[in-house]
């Protein structure tokens, strides 16, 4: 996969097209068919399509597991906070009217900041996720090779074993 | 009779994959018919006029649900071992679907306009989206304000899912990775693909 030339070089075009396309229906959701849901998903495939053809590793240094672990709480927090923002301006618990002066221009904010929160959310969990998963080879892998030199050279020193 | 058409269709070929489905015994072509399942129903939800719910049916259902299935098949064997049908389980799951196709009947036609879930708070939502909220996608003023807090239960959900998952897996940051295993690995779900085709 990641010999092939063709593969990577589409791959290439292609992953910020599909970010790009993510965060428009993250933004479009007011107009159009979409959201924060829908966004956070397609998001999350262009950092799939990162790993797949790129390697896991690779992937992981595009995008931190720690960063995306404090994405996940952190969607969840702004959705939250909105809600509480919107108590600390007197009204009740995501009422977003109370946000700004103009009803209307209140409700677009309160929903881009919610739906936002959903997006981070939703493309953290579906990246986490998949990493997960697709590291849990490496991770069998290893503690069979593990359990294999402990059990030919048990007692001297094992090269490289840290597990 | 156009629509009737596309309708009969697509729900046809709804009701092919899943038999088919229930016959296959190699997990790739499994995942790949949910897949086409998702994708096929993401296309009668559009005929149905709901492009929301056949976007997300799309991008969830066919597409992560399907990676992440795929990434699951590395660790498990290839093939499903073969049983016989349990009795209970098909004798609840067929007269389910018996009662579900006798209370069809009861359905309001659709798009009625004086069907009970049009009558109730959607004329509120649909005028008031437009005229209060300002917002001309009413599913999104129905998702993010006036139904802001069972939203905030789903993104919780989500949460809360991820965290389980993560903690089922866990040790997984702990393992000493090295580059070349994951790459090898990342390569692996592929090669799943590329050793059904050699196969089928």
């Amino acid at each position: 996969m990641q010999d092939d030339p063709v593969i990577r070089v589409v791959a290439k075009v292609l992953i910020p097209a599909i970010m790009l396309f993510a965060l428009y229906v993250q933004f479009h959701g007011d107009y159009g068919p979409g959201g924060g849901f829908q966004a956070g998903v397609i998001f999350a495939a262009a950092l799939v399509l990162n790993a797949v053809v790129f390697g896991l590793h690779r992937a992981r240094q595009v995008w931190p597991m720690r960063y995306n672990l404090m994405g996940v709480s952190a969607g969840v927090v702004l959705y939250g906070g909105t809600g509480v923002w919107s108590m600390l301006a007197g009204a009740n618990y995501l009422d977003y009217f109370a946000l700004k002066a103009d009803p209307k221009a209140a409700q677009h904010l309160g929903i881009l900041l919610v739906e936002f929160g959903v997006g981070l959310t939703v493309a953290s969990v579906m990246v986490a996720l998949f990493f997960a998963f697709a590291g849990r080879l490496t991770h069998i892998r290893l503690v069979a090779k593990t359990a294999a030199h402990e059990a030919t050279d048990s007692g001297t020193s094992r090269p490289g074993d840290a597990a | 009779m156009g629509m009737f058409a596309v309708n009969a269709f697509l729900l046809l070929l709804l009701a092919i994959i899943a038999v088919v489905a229930l016959r296959v015994h190699r997990l790739f072509a499994l995942v790949m018919l949910s897949g086409a399942f998702s994708l096929t129903a993401a296309a009668q939800f559009v005929v149905l006029d709901a492009v929301d719910v056949a976007f997300t049916e799309a991008a969830v259902g066919a597409g992560i649900s399907t990676v992440l299935a795929l990434a699951t098949l590395s660790l498990v064997p290839r093939e499903e071992k073969p049983h016989a049908i349990a009795p209970l389980p098909a004798i609840i799951a067929v007269a389910t679907g018996a009662l579900l196709m006798v209370s069809i009947g009861d359905l309001p036609q659709f798009g009625a306009a004086d069907a009970p879930v049009h009558v109730h708070v959607a004329p509120d939502y649909i005028s008031g989206s437009a005229e209060k909220i300002g917002v001309p996608n009413v599913v999104t003023s129905v998702l993010a304000s006036y139904r802001g807090y069972d939203t905030l239960g789903e993104t919780v959900v989500i949460f809360t899912a991820a965290i389980a998952v993560l903690l089922i897996l866990a040790g997984w940051t702990r393992a000493p990775y090295r580059r070349e295993d994951e790459d090898r690995d990342t390569q692996g779900t592929r090669s799943i693909e590329d050793k059904q085709e050699d196969a089928g």
